[in-house]
């Protein structure tokens, strides 16, 4: 079933370009310290949230944007963006509240925004623009005492989780995007597991930009405390437009003792067309931190959509016998760039991690993968295997491979393996022979060497990055 | 010659050997037999003074030595010989120049000179003939892209090279066809004096019969648990090591 | 830091010029302005993040721009009589080419030049004027601009077509001063179609006062020819040594660079392969041995601009004490180099916790039919071969120099020069021994 996703992805247009006519309530474009100011006011935020926005965004006012990827970065005017649409009706007490066209959309998408339709029991908050727009089994959950809402509700319900932890992985000076995202960050998820608890679902996020000339920021939290686990997954996608919408997303992960966290995304916001026009500027920051001992983090990511993708998901491994892993693989076509990878920062005794990167590239698209490998000096027996593998499906396409590996223990074992190969014609032509057709084979071939990463997705989330995949291009087209 | 008493020992914290004794003789062969994981490869692993091995309790002494007081290379130099279960490739370092260091560090330790290069070449030569093995083994790197055949013929040839008084042979036979078998067995038996003796870890039986052991003991959960003659090979080829684990825990 | 040197050059720039030749102080004003610009590299700059030079280039060095001649005899402090290994001789003190003809230099093929760069400026400005930077000129990095305003001369060797130099080239760098002295020198190497030539490059040190040179090697390698460069450092740790080297294939050559550092203070090594007709064959390789706080920076990158070409690249380091590797190694593949088949390797092997290295592959590739691939690890020795050599009576410190010795055993056989390779496996032996690393005979590395 999995073995279908990139190949629809590779081979198929954009499915999700519709726009929902919704009632929207947007403020005017531009960016100013009273943009930041109503868009806390709007939000109804505590003063302490108001002066960590602005803090910020002062911050963000001596920053450049980074130019050491491996991009083609337009020049952005961040003037000309919106930083605030949220569907008119705000924060629905129960699903018949919710906008019918809006709950249209997220079926037209798959989503199960109704609790009783939910088959794949997945709990889902969905971000619409810059809301979250309804976060579905939150009662049930609750009864475990996990906290799963949007953030917006965290910060009303649970200042003490959001203050406690909020940049407390990703500092809000962190990098240009991750501190513009401190700035005017509208809405996202906020998890909280508490000790003990195996949170019995998969918890889901779906982001989707709908407003026109907006940019959406959301950020996540999430925390595991001891012994607790939780698998989290992450959807996006947006309308086709000419124009290029601006994403800038923060996700932040802390594991306590013995915590173990999954998070997955299928990223397949709108690449542009074939020419190149518009597209999603996918610059997200996300970091986990493995805070205490024996805790795991793992990272998944299929990214096939995005006109640039910038986004390096992190772990910082402190406790002692953590272990991260990082399983990626991203398509890019026609004129997409992305650049894409890991850091991984062994910090405590006996930490390991494990690197797994494959990418594909076809048209005239250009993929890296960068990555960071660093051993501090007190990192005893710290172990890292990386490998990263290209495929050119192309010759007008590039494949790039930017792996830094910084050791400062001898008693570490790091290793890095890397390959750039086209597409074996040998195959393709074993496959022509038993009648299957190029493109079909190519297909399968992709696939194939995917699979490693794919299988990593948690199955329900294969189920519903397929549906994703499956809705046909009839009547969505916006 | 040696003597082990009551020897416990763990790895990474795991208890593997668990109050194991066993006394060799010089002349003597000894088989020990015993299921997978039972702690064969950690008792030779142990008395070869493997690092990664932590003995907690128990004493070996080795011809009036305290054994676990030596370092590993000082435990060859004093004739104790590991035939390895798994043979390490050592790439880039060669058969050759290999062979003649640790020829050389023995003599050192013996007070001798070092053997002449022509010596060596002959010594080479004669003890390579014995385990019929190849002679472009040789020039390659140690174990490197040998055959699990080659590699067991290989450990044989230096045994051969190093003379001990003691050879643990950690299944020296798995892996082998029936001659190459019958090549490591004779190559054994030729080495085989009154003055050494020789621990044969095996399986199967099928060894025993070309090295013909004078006891055949059990181990099991890193102890011993049964001992006897011959005949006892037999016996477990027969019946497994179900009835001696019944026997065991029942008790 | 950069001002002193802007200075000087403001105010003696006649007299650099006058003491150098024509064809060298054509770019001269153009790389003294890109110096300006540009300034000397920090770790700000990616190509610099892993060797930082503040302290290197914040000692007050003396530079020889009068070009006064050095009391030197070489031929006191280097002896080096590799057995089996007959070459050409050559000397370059600090930066000056040592003008003793050696009686070993005379029978020379017809036909071949080799002499300083100033000389061959005024005998053959023809030469010198189709190749000086033109490698060199289009880099956007600062040591290299500033060795276009400073330096005045370098070695120069001219190989005609077809002709095949019997033996290898040897040439000395000493450096020999009795204040804290600054070398900057710029050689230039031409191989003619279808010309063989071996070049052993050793650097000496033989005061005990801090050195710095700059020097940047510009290597033209026509159709068919084949180039060895072999690299042999062995300066004391008082010393920074900031090289360029620079190489052009053209069609159906074959390129071998071999970099070994056996002892040295800081390090950058700046190599670059660019390989500009099809068939070539690349092979790039080199070795560190570091301790104490002993400095390498290997950045190299392999230019693959046409199809059809196939490059090899390892690198090792065996780095203890307080020793800092880095190593970078791009591979980049041009559109329209198809069939490129490129692999690179980079091992290195920490023997204490406080040794450091970086390693950062880079594959930019922008054509589909190729192959290629790049490994790096960083570790210790192999514990259970260590335990294995133990068995059987090797000792444990033995059966870590065999394991280091074994380590770098494949990059002393790229060595093509059998008598050079022998001599090589010595020396190497004799440094991870911790004994002085020097040939007999030779009384420079002190
Ligand atoms: N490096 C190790 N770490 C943890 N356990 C080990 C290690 N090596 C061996 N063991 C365990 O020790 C036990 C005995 O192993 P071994 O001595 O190799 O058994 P045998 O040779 O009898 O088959 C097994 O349970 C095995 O899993
Ligand atoms: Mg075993």
């Amino acid at each position: 079933m999995s073995a279908d996703i990139l190949q629809e992805v590779t081979q198929n247009d954009y499915k999700y370009g519709f726009t929902t006519d919704i009632e929207t309530d947007i403020i005017p474009i531009g960016l100013s310290e009273d943009v930041v100011r109503l868009i806390s006011k709007k939000k109804n935020e505590p003063q302490w949230m108001l002066d960590f926005r602005l803090k910020a965004y002062r911050h963000w006012l001596t920053m450049k944007m980074p130019e050491w990827a491996h991009l083609n970065i337009p020049e952005i005017d961040y003037q000309s963006i919106a930083y605030y649409a949220a569907p008119r009706k705000n924060a629905p007490k129960s699903l018949d509240e919710v906008d019918p066209e809006l709950i249209k959309t997220f079926e037209k998408l798959g989503i199960p925004l109704e609790e009783r339709m939910a088959l794949s029991g997945i709990a889902v908050d969905a971000v619409m623009d810059s809301v979250s727009v309804k976060t579905t089994f939150k009662e049930s959950l609750g009864k475990l005492g996990i906290i799963f809402c949007s953030f917006s509700e965290a910060v009303e319900n649970h200042p003490d989780l959001v203050q406690k932890y909020m940049s407390s992985v990703v500092p809000y000076t962190d990098n240009f995007f991750a501190t513009l995202n401190c700035a005017v960050f509208s809405d996202g998820s906020f998890v909280y597991i508490p000790k003990g608890v195996r949170c019995p679902m998969e918890l889901s996020t779906y982001f989707r930009i709908n407003a026109i000339n907006t940019g959406q920021f959301e950020r996540t939290l999430i925390i595991a405390d001891d012994d607790s686990y939780v698998s989290y997954l992450e959807g996006c996608t947006a309308p086709m437009r000419d124009e290029n919408q601006l994403h800038a997303a923060i996700v932040e992960i802390v594991a306590m003792k013995n915590a173990e966290v999954k998070y997955s995304t299928v990223q397949n916001w709108y690449p542009g067309d074939k020419n190149g026009n518009g597209g999603v500027y996918n610059f997200v920051t996300k970091r986990g931190i493995c805070k205490g001992e024996n805790s795991k983090l793992s990272w998944t990511q299929v990214e096939t959509g995005s006109a640039i993708t910038w986004k390096y998901p992190s772990c910082i491994l402190l406790g002692d016998n953590s272990s991260a892993e990082f399983y990626s693989v991203a398509v890019t076509n026609h004129h997409q760039q992305a650049d894409t990878g890991t850091k991984m920062l062994h910090i405590g005794k006996n930490t390991s991690s494990h690197i797994l990167s494959k990418g594909i590239s076809a048209g005239v698209s250009q993929n890296s993968y960068r990555g960071l490998v660093k051993i501090n000096p007190a990192a005893e027996n710290a172990r890292n295997f990386s490998q990263c593998d290209s495929l050119l499906l192309g010759d007008k396409c590039g494949a790039h491979t930017f792996p830094y590996m910084e050791v400062n223990n001898d008693t570490a074992i790091v290793e890095h393996e890397a390959t750039t190969s086209k597409i074996n014609e040998d195959q393709i032509f074993y496959c022509n022979q038993r009648g299957i057709s190029t493109e079909d084979a190519v297909g399968l071939i992709v696939n194939g060497y995917a699979k490693d990463v794919i299988n990593k997705l948690p199955m329900e989330f294969a189920v519903e990055a397929q549906k994703l995949l499956q809705i046909t291009l009839e009547g969505s087209v916006g | 010659m040696l003597e082990i008493k009551n020897l416990h020992a763990n790895i990474n914290g795991k208890e593997i050997l668990k109050g194991l004794s066993l006394s060799v003789n010089a002349g003597e062969v000894h088989a020990i037999m015993g299921p997978n994981g039972a702690g064969k490869s950690t008792l030779s692993s142990v008395l070869t003074g493997n690092p990664a091995f932590t003995v907690t309790e128990g004493d070996v002494t080795f011809n009036g030595k305290n054994l676990l007081e030596l370092a590993p290379e000082d435990r060859s130099r004093e004739g104790i010989f590991l035939s390895f279960q798994y043979p390490v490739e050592i790439p880039g370092v060669s058969m050759v120049n290999f062979m003649r260091t640790a020829v050389n560090e023995h003599r050192k330790y013996k007070n001798l000179e070092p053997m002449s290069a022509s010596d060596f070449l002959r010594m080479q030569r004669e003890k390579k003939e014995l385990v019929e093995m190849d002679n472009k083994l040789a020039n390659r790197s140690v174990n490197e892209g040998f055959s699990g055949g080659e590699k067991k013929r290989n450990e044989i040839f230096q045994m051969a090279m190093l003379d001990p008084k003691l050879s643990i042979l950690d299944e020296t036979d798995s892996g082998l066809d029936i001659d190459a078998l019958r090549i490591v067995a004779n190559g054994v038996n030729k080495l085989k004096r009154p003055d050494n003796a020789s621990i044969v870890i095996t399986h199967y039986q099928r060894l025993l019969d070309y090295i013909v052991p004078d006891f055949v003991h059990v181990l099991y959960d890193g102890r011993i648990v049964k001992s006897g003659g011959k005949e006892l090979a037999l016996e477990l080829e027969e019946r497994g090591y179900d009835w001696i684990k019944q026997e065991v825990d029942g008790k | 830091m950069e001002q002193q040197y802007i200075d000087l050059y403001t105010a003696h720039h006649e007299s650099i010029k006058k003491h150098s030749a024509p064809a060298m102080n054509g770019l001269r004003d153009a790389s003294f302005a890109q110096f300006e610009k540009l300034g000397f590299p920090t770790v700000a700059l990616e190509n610099y993040k892993y060797t930082d030079l503040k302290e290197s280039l914040s000692i007050d060095y003396g530079l020889n721009i009068n070009r006064i001649p050095i009391p030197v005899n070489p031929y006191d402090v280097f002896k080096c009589d590799v057995p089996g290994i007959h070459s050409y001789l050559y000397f370059v003190v600090n930066d000056g080419f040592y003008p003793v003809t050696d009686p070993r230099n005379t029978q020379l093929p017809d036909g071949v030049i080799i002499g300083s760069v100033k000389e061959v400026a005024a005998t053959h400005p023809e030469l010198l004027k189709d190749y000086f930077g033109k490698l060199s000129s289009t880099k956007e990095d600062g040591l290299i601009a500033f060795n276009g305003a400073f330096a005045q001369d370098g070695f120069f060797m001219y190989v005609p077509e077809n002709v095949v130099l019997d033996k290898p080239v040897q040439l000395v760098n000493i450096m020999r001063a009795d204040v804290d002295f600054m070398a900057v020198s710029h050689n230039v190497i031409i191989l003619e179609k279808g010309a063989k030539a071996q070049l052993l490059v050793c650097d000496h040190t033989v005061d005990e006062v801090r050195f710095l040179s700059n020097r940047v090697t510009e290597v033209f390698v026509a159709e068919n020819a084949t180039y060895e460069h072999y690299k042999l450092e062995n300066t004391h740790n008082k010393t920074t040594n900031l090289s360029t080297l620079l190489i052009d294939q053209d069609a159906s050559s074959n390129v071998l660079a071999n970099v070994i550092t056996l002892h040295n203070g800081v390090t950058r090594n700046m190599i670059e392969i660019d390989v500009d007709g099809e068939h070539c064959e690349t092979s790039l390789c080199g070795m560190v041995i570091g301790d104490k706080n002993q400095q390498v920076d290997n950045f190299t990158s392999i230019i693959h601009n046409k199809p059809n070409c196939n490059s090899r690249e390892l690198f090792k380091y065996v780095l203890d004490d307080l020793a800092k590797g880095a190593f970078t190694g791009k591979l980049y593949v041009a559109k329209d180099a198809q069939k490129t088949a490129a692999f690179q390797t980079n091992r290195n092997i920490l023997l204490k916790k406080t040794a450091k290295m970086r390693t950062k592959p880079q594959l930019e590739i922008y054509a589909d039919d190729v192959k290629c691939s790049h490994g790096a690890t960083i570790g210790s020795l192999d514990e259970t071969a260590l335990f294995y050599m133990r068995q059987r009576g090797i000792s444990a410190d033995e059966a870590r120099l065999l394991l280091m010795f074994a380590f770098t055993n494949d990059v002393i056989e790229n060595i093509r020069i059998p008598a050079l390779q022998d001599r090589i496996k010595m020396l190497v032996e004799k440094r991870l021994r911790g004994e002085l690393s020097k040939c007999e005979g030779c009384v420079i590395c002190q």
